[in-house]
């Protein structure tokens, strides 16, 4: 069975470096994986996207249907809700509670819409994760996209991987005993 | 060695590029094929280098595969509509080492100005072209395109499409094997197109696709997959992919990755047995016209079914979805929510971006006509600016602002000037050649060049004017106000863009000019990654950050008109996000109340 991981974010957040991360991990262990990123123009600010597909048997496409994601990570709440409808019946959503206005809002034209996380929880299997406050408690604001890997890793019974040893090969020295607490940490926040 | 890696298609047709022992390549920027050069570039053993453009990138690669090496060049879709006039005619004499080009496509057009398909340009030029679906293909296909350039004279093609550049997936690296380099031997015969030699290697070319089109018919890259089933798909790039996501095992599939000439004997012989065939393929009908052209009409659905009504969608990515929807209507479930709290999140200049200034005087005027071009300035169109009314390939901001002042001053008490916008790398890449048309033509518009260093839309790559060539070595650095003089332009200033005093003098002294002008505005790309010459020409660039006064603030929302993300105004005040403020100051001028510090 093709397993469907889906992030989302806004340009800047370290979608690229997690998904990154999480497709070297289930290379590892031995499956067939497909990565497709749309990440835009070169400002920041954008929406972006990385489809991740990964099986036993063989992936063909790289980009996952509508209605077929096991997993929505949303690195920001509104993305996550623009999105929504790559969600499998039962798949579940993790969610950033984290706001980035975008242009319509601070230029005026737009109020940032409220009850976002309302909407989600009440269409979907929601877990809402304040990922900026664990990140500074781990030491860094930095690593909430490591932390957000992490509820992926969770949430498709991904622990077995050796984590920390591609973390090791991909990450600057200093920051990877960081990292490593970050995705821990995500992990029990998916329990 | 044997190593698996995950790769994009791109990494992958670099690491084809390394292994298949070329020496040269070359390229202009462009989505999606940016990142092929960018990593060509990470071998020692190549010569990587940005041209200023996609003509110029070819024809080097040509005059290297003349020399003798393994030669290269990639350019996204559009790009070859600016390399074709070589393309067409090297066709004709082919290289004397290998010669392979890569054409990125765009269907959905994720960041282009249109959706093309270059697989016409194949059957236009006569030249053999390769479709693959994955990285692995991307560079198996690349190291074999080299040996068919070599044996059949030829320049080949590889037509490659965003999905599958931008998409990672398992590729086996092997060693790169050393080419010698091949002596050129002087064959004017061959090389010389004049008319009376063209016209003998003309018949060549007919020769070689003769021998591809047998080939084609027979090789590893068309392939039948008999599943035992009436129903049969034939699918190229990486529409195979999806197709297979929706069918499965239900049909039999004919593969198609060898797609100039198509193989007409081998899709005859997988169409015969069949009850009906889909046809799925990005962009135009390419492989279906040739499935009705050999009188399968009555069973073909691609583009269109039988009765000729509409059944895949003419253009856009052919993803499963796209398929699935055509096919049976489309699966199950799709969440229903409240798109309502959805807001679009449009491209916007970054915060600090020098082209801000520019388009914050420019939009204020009324007495202008904007002719822009292609790169991040185009965004001075959008609100808050409104600084654009039209712009169509690179290099056109220039002769069509030229084109559209000759005929506006023909209109009695015509008072609009028309202004020509355009970046410095499209200035090198095209611009150059249409302000000679306005000196030589004796226009009288007006050119602003936004020399931001650096080629940003893109990513952030080289060109003349930077000082460093692809693969970091330093280099001259062109200087783009000499260049305007030298084209015959009298009346040029350099200046900084985030002073919006003087960037309205500037307008003023340009439009009340006479004769032609050029304003270069000169200040580095917020996201460029600064050179040593970058940090002394601008020693104080982008250290300070601003702040507002919340006492002084009268909440009147002018600064908001600088279009700048980093502020916004809460609560009757203005606030200026830290993190992403870099203290340009163009806000600060803007303020009426001097709240901004
Ligand atoms: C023929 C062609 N080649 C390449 C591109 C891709 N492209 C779009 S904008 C751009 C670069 C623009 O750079 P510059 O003019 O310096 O403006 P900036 O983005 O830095 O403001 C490129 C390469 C294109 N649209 N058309
Ligand atoms: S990348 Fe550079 S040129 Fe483009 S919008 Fe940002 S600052 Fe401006
Ligand atoms: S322009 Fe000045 S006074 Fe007006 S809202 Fe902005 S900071 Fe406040
Ligand atoms: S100084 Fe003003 S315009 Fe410039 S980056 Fe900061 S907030 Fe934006």
């Amino acid at each position: 069975m093709t397993k469907n991981i889906l992030l989302v974010g806004v340009g800047g957040q370290g979608t690229i470096l997690a998904s990154k991360i999480l497709t070297l991990g289930l290379q590892k262990a031995n499956y067939d994986v497909k990565m497709s990123e749309i990440h835009g123009m070169s400002q920041r600010g954008g929406s972006v996207t990385s489809h991740i597909r990964y099986s036993e048997d063989k992936v063909y496409s790289p980009v996952i249907e509508h209605g077929q994601a096991d997993v929505i990570v949303a690195f920001e709440k509104m993305e996550a809700l623009r999105y929504l409808d790559y969600l499998k019946v039962d798949g579940k959503v993790f969610v950033n509670d984290y706001e980035i206005p975008g242009m319509p809002v601070t230029s005026g034209q737009a109020e940032y819409p409220q009850g976002i996380i309302e909407e989600l929880k009440r269409v979907a299997d929601t877990t809402v994760i304040d990922a900026n406050k664990e990140a500074e408690k781990i030491g860094s604001s930095k690593v909430m996209n490591m932390i957000l890997l992490g509820t992926i890793i969770g949430s498709m019974n991904l622990t077995n991987i050796d984590w920390d040893q591609i973390l090791t090969e991909n990450v600057k020295p200093q920051f990877i005993e960081l990292n490593k607490k970050a995705i821990k940490c995500g992990i029990e926040l998916a329990k | 060695m044997s190593k698996q890696q995950l790769m994009t298609g791109n990494e992958a047709i670099a690491r084809g590029v390394f292994e298949a022992g070329v020496r040269f390549a070359a390229a202009y920027p462009g989505t999606p094929s940016t990142e092929i050069l960018e990593n060509i570039s990470t071998y020692k053993e190549v010569l990587a280098q940005w041209s200023p453009n996609e003509k110029v990138a070819f024809e080097a690669a040509y005059g290297a595969s003349l020399g003798g090496a393994r030669s290269f060049a990639s350019m996204k879709h559009v790009g070859l509509n600016v390399a074709a006039d070589p393309f067409f005619t090297v066709a004709y004499t082919g290289g004397n080492a290998g010669l392979v080009v890569v054409t990125a496509d765009e269907p959905g057009q994720h960041s282009s100005q249109n959706e093309q398909d270059n697989r016409n340009y194949a059957r236009h030029a006569k030249v053999p072209m390769f479709e693959p679906a994955d990285s692995a293909q991307c560079k198996a296909m690349t190291k074999f395109a080299f040996e068919m350039s070599e044996q059949h004279e030829t320049p080949v093609l590889i037509r490659v499409t965003t999905r599958v550049c931008h998409s990672k997936s398992l590729v086996e690296l092997e060693d790169r094997v050393e080419k010698e380099i091949v002596p050129y031997v002087k064959n004017a015969k061959k090389y010389v197109c004049v008319p009376a030699n063209a016209i003998i290697r003309r018949g060549e070319v007919e020769k070689r696709l003769d021998t591809l089109k047998e080939y084609s018919n027979n090789c590893e890259w068309n392939y039948i997959e008999d599943n035992g089933k009436d129903v049969g798909v034939i699918a190229s790039g990486m529409a195979i992919n999806y197709a297979k996501e929706v069918f499965g095992s239900d049909v039999n599939y004919l593969n198609i990755g060898f797609s100039y000439p198509l193989p007409m004997k081998l899709m005859d012989s997988f169409l015969k047995n069949l009850k009906k065939v889909y046809v799925i393929e990005e962009n135009d009908e390419y492989i279906e016209d040739a499935v009705k052209m050999l009188g399968y009409k009555h069973i073909c659905f691609g583009k269109y079914a039988p009765d000729e009504s509409r059944f895949l969608p003419a253009y856009g990515e052919l993803t499963s979805d796209v398929i699935r929807k055509a096919v049976n209507g489309g699966k199950g479930y799709v969440a229903s929510f409240d798109r309502s709290k959805v807001l679009g999140r449009p491209p916007a200049l970054c915060a600090g971006c020098p082209h801000r200034g520019f388009f914050y005087e420019l939009g204020k005027r009324k007495d202008v006509v904007v002719s822009g071009d292609i790169g991040c300035y185009t965004l001075g169109f959008a609100a808050p600016y409104n600084a654009m009314d039209f712009n169509c390939c690179m290099g056109a901001s220039v002769s069509g602002a030229n084109g559209m002042q000759k005929v506006l001053n023909m209109v009695e008490g015509n008072e609009k000037r028309v202004v020509g916008v355009l970046g410095d790398s499209t200035f090198f890449h095209s611009g150059m050649t249409s302000l000679l048309d306005i000196v030589y033509n004796k226009g009288n518009c007006i050119t602003v060049i936004l020399d931001n260093r650096i080629t940003g839309m893109t990513g952030h790559q080289q060109n003349p004017g930077t000082g460093f060539t692809a693969q970091g070595e330093p280099t001259e650095i062109v200087d783009i106000e000499g260049v305007v003089r030298a084209l015959g332009i009298k009346h040029v200033r350099t200046i900084d863009p985030n002073d919006l005093t003087l960037m309205r003098e500037t307008l003023d002294w340009a439009i009340a000019l006479k004769e032609p002008s050029v304003i270069i505005t000169r200040y580095p790309c917020v996201l460029k990654k600064m050179s040593a010459h970058d940090k002394n020409e601008w020693p104080q660039m982008y250290s300070s950050k601003c702040t507002v006064d919340a006492d002084k603030c009268i909440g009147c929302k002018l600064c908001l008109r600088s279009g700048c993300p980093a502020i916004s105004v809460k609560d009757k005040k203005a606030v200026i996000d830290k993190t992403m403020c870099v203290g340009c100051s163009v806000c600060k001028q803007i303020c009426p109340k001097d709240a901004i510090n």
